[in-house]
């Protein structure tokens, strides 16, 4: 149970570690959003389940079935949120991205 | 002198996890420095937001107190309300 624990630790902090790198070297400001929230939220999740099967108590597993459900809930909401005040303020796309769908929803 | 006490598989995890998330922390703060506009900022901000919310894990492990995850449930409500509340300010017109 403890080695699961250790490989929980390494697994999400490495995930955190990803979602930063992300941060520094993507080239645009919506994949950087994209790297931020997917990989950080999943590293955190697995930080999470290591200290729910390190204390193994009835109330340790429920707070962090808590922390889990409202990570889940609540972090693409924020990206979601901050992408399109982005996108309405005219913050431009990465130019080898293709083509831009909201705006060609949007025109017709 | 922390580490040596948690016994075998726990204590190079512990090590290597609070390294790993140092390092993380130093690409978002060096992000929110350089980023050119102020949205680059608020998702580097989100993610030191979910970094916190690992040490504090991590420390609740390290420390073995389950209080603090109380403190982590905390840290994820007040840095989502926070970005939400950025969002919707530069969106509607703000610091530019």
């Amino acid at each position: 149970m403890s080695w699961i624990v250790a490989i929980l630790l390494v697994l999400g902090a490495f995930f955190a570690f990803v979602a930063a790198l992300g941060v520094i070297r993507f080239p645009d400001f919506y994949t950087r959003m994209h790297a931020a929230t997917k990989a950080g939220a999943f590293g955190a999740c697995l930080l999470l389940l290591g200290a729910a099967l390190h204390f193994g108590s009835t109330r340790a597993i429920i707070t962090v079935a808590l922390i889990i459900v409202f990570f889940y809930l609540t972090t693409p909401v924020a990206a979601q949120t901050i992408a399109q005040a982005a996108y309405r303020r005219g913050v431009t796309l990465w130019p080898k991205n293709g083509h831009d769908e909201l705006a060609e929803d949007e025109a017709e | 002198m922390y580490f040596e006490e948690l016994g075998m598989p726990l204590a190079p995890a512990s090590l290597i996890a609070s390294i790993l998330l140092v390092a993380a922390l130093a690409l978002a703060l060096l992000r929110i420095v350089k980023g050119p506009t102020p949205f680059d900022r608020v998702v580097a901000l989100d993610l030191i937001g979910g970094i916190c919310l690992c040490i504090i894990v991590l420390f609740a492990i390290h420390f073995d107190q389950q209080v603090l995850l109380d403190a982590a449930f905390v840290i994820a409500i007040v840095s989502f309300i926070g970005t939400v509340a950025f969002a919707r300010y530069l969106g509607k017109g703000g610091d530019q």
